[in-house]
């Protein structure tokens, strides 16, 4: 028999707090990180959802101490902080794996740079936090573009199941940078105001920063404060495009079809679906199709990006610790900014606070290269 | 599990199953892959427009994966330096305000999955795909992962790999698993 994988533990970094239990009441109260940042230099500012940066220091001043930290990045301390509540919870063993969820690293170190420093390797990056906090394994980087954060934690369980491991820290992290920013940008992928997703008048992303991390094991003790059984997942490629997505949405069709099916759920059971919602045209219409396919058009369903923007390799973990969050708490969180449905199918897009029962969490993810993927956790 | 066919890539060689295939006499992995290209006939304009890791990907995969059915076969793939070879490129388009030309053909290939792509666009690969990035090729890691796709049915094949490349510095080993 398959082993059952449990997370029982959550952290994260966030403009709207250093810790779950802030984020969730900035989140109740209706309160978003997106605002408008001037990223670079002699171009025009643009909405993002941006930690503040002297904040940031104080807050990693506050927990270590100068003589642990020779010259950490502004991402590495996202990462470190939000590391350190769940290493001193869990005792970390020679079977406890180190997983890192990121697309850019420390991109920003690049600027200017005629030759590559090492800290731009993402090993380098984990190898880095994993060392800081004595990890034995060596540090494993998922790296799928907007998937990354969903698929760390399916890689975590897959490899624990498989016996390789017996318990995973999973960490995800991703900053703004002129890099990205100006990436979005050429693509004209980046909205004009506060992101709209599903929305009829949405035109676009707004990037974010985020660091998240979440403890993963086959054996909870008894005194966990709670657990969410992780029950199926899949990441199917779309075989479309590499920076479109499908039309038909066949890939995160068929990577929800395959969690559900490995989870033994059905559409009928799931109760919550934390969905990717850019609130880019296609991709928004892209995924109203799949969960028509999936016949998961009345099941509740929001996107996070209007209060933390799109946080890249970090949105996935991220957003699966709120939907856990919101779990906790019996209350589905509005899809912020949605006023009138500018897709062309059915969705039941949470409008306000409400109470809900949520034991099956559907958690979807799509990005470049036409990668997708599902999980589904439940509430134990 | 066993392991049906390998491609290497390295030094301006092909390799496949133990064979020189091809060979080339070029000092740039441009021209390299250029003439590979020609080599192994592939008749596929989209090439032209990837990254340097995405044709190293990609002809690699082409070695192994024929014109054989690949609906089922899933891709799993590592490498040391992710996308650095087109991020640095990239990265030179933006450093100077007087100079700021972000172009998103570039920046589309600043992601390392993206060569997974190219690969399931080219063979209709709607299956399981994953990306890692490791210190050092690590053989048994990515067959582990991939006998656990295996094993719970999402694939009945994988195609693994180590797809390295930093400027002229480049290697490709991929191989076919099944169970």
């Amino acid at each position: 028999m398959r082993k059952e994988i449990y997370i029982t533990d959550y952290s994260c970094v966030t403009p709207l707090g250093f810790n779950v239990d802030t984020n969730w009441k900035a989140l109740l109260e209706g309160q978003s990180g997106v605002d408008l940042h001037k990223i670079i230099d002699n171009q025009d500012a643009l909405y993002a959802s941006m930690i503040d940066s002297e904040k940031l220091n104080e807050e990693f001043n506050r927990f270590f101490t100068q003589k642990d930290i020779p010259n950490f990045t502004r991402l590495e301390k996202m990462l470190l902080l939000s590391i350190k509540p769940l290493v001193e919870q869990h005792t970390i063993s020679e079977d406890t794996a180190f997983i890192l969820s990121t697309t850019k690293g420390n991109i920003s170190l690049l600027k200017n740079q005629s030759e590559l420093p090492e800290a731009v390797y993402l090993s380098k990056l984990a190898g880095k936090i994993a060392d800081f906090f004595g990890f034995k394994t060596k540090p494993i980087v998922v790296s799928n573009a907007c998937v990354s954060g969903v698929m760390a934690i399916a890689v975590a369980k897959n490899m624990i199941q498989a016996g390789k491991y017996k318990d995973a820290f999973v960490i995800a992290g991703d900053e703004l940078s002129e890099f990205v920013i100006s990436g979005f940008n050429s693509f004209q992928a980046i909205g004009s105001g506060p992101c709209k997703p599903y929305d009829k008048n949405r035109d676009g992303i707004n990037i974010g920063e985020a660091a998240a991390a979440v403890y993963i094991t086959s054996n909870p003790s008894q005194n966990e404060k709670f657990r969410f059984n992780v029950l199926g997942d899949s990441a199917i490629n779309d075989a479309n495009h590499i920076s479109g997505p499908s039309r038909t949405g066949d890939g995160l069709y068929a990577s929800i079809r395959n969690a559900m099916a490995e989870a033994n759920v059905s559409s009928e059971q799931i109760d919550f679906i934390s969905a990717h919602g850019t609130a880019t045209l296609y991709n928004d219409e892209m995924e109203a199709i799949a969960f028509n396919r999936m016949e998961l058009q009345n099941i509740p369903l929001n996107s996070m990006k209007g209060y933390y923007g799109h946080c890249l390799g970090a949105s996935g973990l991220l957003e699966s610790i709120i939907s856990m969050e919101s779990a906790l708490h019996s209350t589905l969180l509005p899809s912020k900014n949605f006023e009138e449905t500018g897709v062309t199918q059915p969705l039941n897009i949470i409008r306000e606070n409400q109470s809900a029962e949520i034991k099956y969490i559907l958690k979807t993810a799509s990005g470049f290269g036409g990668c997708n993927a599902a999980v589904v956790l439940e509430k134990c | 599990m066993k392991k049906i066919n390998t491609c290497t890539i390295e030094y301006s060689k092909i390799t496949v199953d133990g064979n020189l295939v091809f060979e080339s006499q070029s000092e740039t992995f441009q021209e390299f892959a250029k003439e590979a290209y020609k080599s192994l006939d592939l008749s596929y304009p989209k090439f032209h427009k990837m990254d340097h890791l995405s044709k190293l990907a990609f002809l690699s995969a082409e070695t192994i994966l024929k014109d054989e059915d690949h609906s089922r076969t899933a891709i799993v793939f590592a490498n040391r330096s992710s996308s650095l070879d087109t991020d640095f490129k990239y990265q030179e388009s933006i450093n100077s305000q007087d100079n700021f030309y972000p172009s998103p053909a570039v920046f589309v290939y600043t992601l390392p999955n993206i060569c997974v792509g190219e690969i399931s666009i080219k063979h209709k690969m709607q299956t399981e795909n994953a990306f890692f990035v490791l210190d050092e090729f690590d053989e048994n890691f990515l067959n582990n992962y991939a006998e656990q796709i295996l094993q719970s049915g999402k694939a009945d094949k994988v195609l693994c790999g180590w797809v390295e490349l930093y400027q002229e510095n480049y290697k490709a080993f991929v191989y076919l698993l099944t169970l």
